[in-house]
């Protein structure tokens, strides 16, 4: 059983992120930090789960980056993957989706593989494209949005989560899984890990991403929200004011 | 231009959002002219196909094949790239499905494609494009040129059209279909009857750790039915990620980061500190009602207005203050 990764590293947007004042990036000082985007801590630990499952298996993480996605893969090592590969390329933030996947489908054909599993989206550009790219062009059948897995070679049954409710699929292998929230916990990489991945070696492959007619002009801040007020009455007051307001002033109900 | 419409049906019925992916084409068809088709992929009951012709598209093409129905990525993927030809716009609305099978269709024409846009218009012989990034903290100005066009629009974003005179007419199309054998469906946990989807609600009633437990979403979720049963407004519960995380309420109630974004007409956050990564998930609803003891909680800093008050006082009196005025 041979499992592929895909990983993303991407600002925590849980802290305060602004665009820089000619569009150009986002501020980049030292008050951003970087993490392992958070749908893809859910495909790493759903790889060791189904590996530890099994009693055998291989997994392989890689990810599209600069020299920055190191860090990434290292932890990715910590957590106990067999290989890291960098798919190395300049100026990764410019990559569109379409690209990415190229480079990632190309080198998952090379590379071989029973399963890929990512994150449902990457939490810095959300386009939510790569995985259903990827398992296109490589002709393979797709779960997205799985928050439950259950691997018996050469099948999987994968929950995942619609619009519409739970849905169950068993799908035949090579597959292609996208995580949900949900799926599992991640978990922390102990102190062995990082001593351990300290000695592995992250394998680093050109990545030749190919030109697509898609380019990110120009990042703007977003609308700014008009200054609000606090209906400091008391409460039954507050309620009748806020029900006025809502309908008379904003037109809603 | 050739725009075409996916639209998404699920139990005979077709979903709203797909209506705001015709908004949106029709706004460009103004400037841009051109055709507009709705795509029907799985079977309609008659009074929904009836309902789509009273939009304005010049047609409704209901594609035949067995293999369609139930929805899997796979076949719908590629019966819509062997209906697509190189001058067509295909949009879809980016629901869950929508952002799934987009890339699927564009990966078969070997096209890049635009997900979740929040605005559309054509330049120069391209299409320019806006999205929210870095958890909705920018706004993305894009740029594509593809043929064909793909592209993926936010719900809630745009107007569905008004009703026209003009009928669209119906056009039956046989369309072939390999399909896989590497899938089958084993079966769908239906949500409760009634239950709407938080992305697609006016209004959400949403609550934090300030809620205390299952309990109190309960309280939300009364106010929600309320809101169903007596108006035409589609309300929903929504729910911080410390909620789902202890336990309280499902993760199909997340508004935030790990969870979903929003941007209902109004929206009410009960006992929700407002931590960043629930904002990024709420922060364009219309407006936004904030009700929390705290008069320090960074929740009153992007609400419309905010009651400093303990939510379980007010919630009583909102739903008898609502019963009032709606319905």
């Amino acid at each position: 059983m041979k499992i592929l990764v895909f990983i993303k590293r991407v600002p925590d947007t849980g802290i305060p992120i602004r665009v820089k004042p000619d569009g150009s990036d986002i501020v980049r000082e030292e008050s951003l930090t970087y993490v392992t985007n958070p749908y893809d801590e859910y495909a790493v630990e759903e790889a060791l789960r189904i590996r530890e499952k099994l009693g055998e298996g291989e997994i392989v993480a890689a990810s599209l980056g600069d020299d920055s996605a190191r860090d990434v893969l290292k932890n990715a090592l910590a957590l106990g993957v067999d290989r890291a590969v960098l798919l190395r390329t300049e100026n990764p933030d410019r990559v569109d989706g379409f690209a990415t996947a190229k480079v990632l489908a190309d080198f998952a054909f090379n590379e071989g593989f029973n399963l890929i599993l990512t994150g449902k989206e990457a939490a810095d550009m959300s386009d939510s494209q790569v995985p259903s790219y990827v398992a296109s062009l490589l002709g393979i059948p797709q779960a997205s949005y799985a928050i439950g897995l259950e691997v018996n070679p050469p099948s999987l049954v994968v929950k995942r989560e619609t619009d519409y409710g739970v849905e169950t699929l068993e799908l035949i292998m090579p597959a292609l899984i996208t995580c949900e929230k949900g799926l599992n916990e991640p978990r922390l990489p102990t102190l062995r890990g990082i001593m351990a991945a300290r000695k592995k070696e992250i394998e680093v492959v050109p990545a030749h991403a190919p030109a697509s007619n898609h380019e990110l002009l120009l990042l703007s801040p977003p609308p700014p929200r008009k200054q609000g007020r606090i209906l400091d009455v008391p409460v039954e007051e507050a309620v009748r004011e806020l029900i006025r307001l809502l309908k008379e002033e904003q037109g809603i109900l | 231009m050739r725009y075409r419409i996916y639209i998404e049906v699920f139990g005979g019925s077709f979903k709203g959002a797909s209506l705001e992916a015709l908004g949106a084409a029709l706004l460009l068809r103004e400037k841009a002219g051109g055709e507009v088709e709705l795509l029907v992929p799985e079977p309609l009951e008659s009074e929904a196909l009836e309902e789509l012709r009273n939009y304005g598209a010049d047609r409704v093409l209901v594609l035949k094949n067995p293999g369609l129905s139930p929805y899997t990525v796979e076949a719908h993927a590629e019966a819509l790239s062997s209906l697509i030809e190189d001058g067509d716009f295909l949009l879809f609305a980016a629901t869950k499905r929508g952002l799934e099978l987009a890339p699927r269709v564009a990966a078969y024409k070997g096209v890049p494609m635009a997900s979740k846009a929040v605005e559309l218009k054509f330049e120069d012989g391209h299409l320019n494009y806006t999205k929210f990034l870095y958890g909705g903290k920018a706004l993305g100005h894009f740029k594509l040129s593809a043929k064909p066009l793909i592209a993926s629009v936010m719900p809630r974003t745009f107007e569905v059209p008004q009703a026209s005179g003009k009928r669209s007419s119906v056009v039956e199309v046989e369309i072939e279909v390999k399909g896989t054998s590497q899938v089958k469906n084993l079966g769908l946990a239906e949500k409760e009857k009634g239950g709407v989807e938080i992305q697609e609600a006016d209004v959400i009633f949403s609550g934090g750790r300030g809620m205390g437990g299952p309990e109190g979403f309960r309280l939300l979720q009364e106010l929600a039915d309320l809101v169903n049963e007596k108006g035409d407004l589609r309300a929903a519960v929504g729910a911080s990620r410390s909620a789902v995380d202890s336990g309280w309420i499902d993760h199909s109630h997340q508004v935030g980061q790990t969870g979903k974004v929003v941007s209902p007409e109004l929206y009410f956050a009960f006992g929700i500190s407002g931590a960043l990564q629930h904002i990024v998930g709420m922060r364009n609803s219309k407006v936004i009602v904030a009700v929390n003891r705290d008069p320090e909680a960074p929740i009153f800093r992007i609400a419309d207005y905010g009651i400093v008050e303990d939510l379980f006082k007010v919630i009583p009196l909102l739903k008898e203050e609502l019963k009032k005025v709606i319905g």
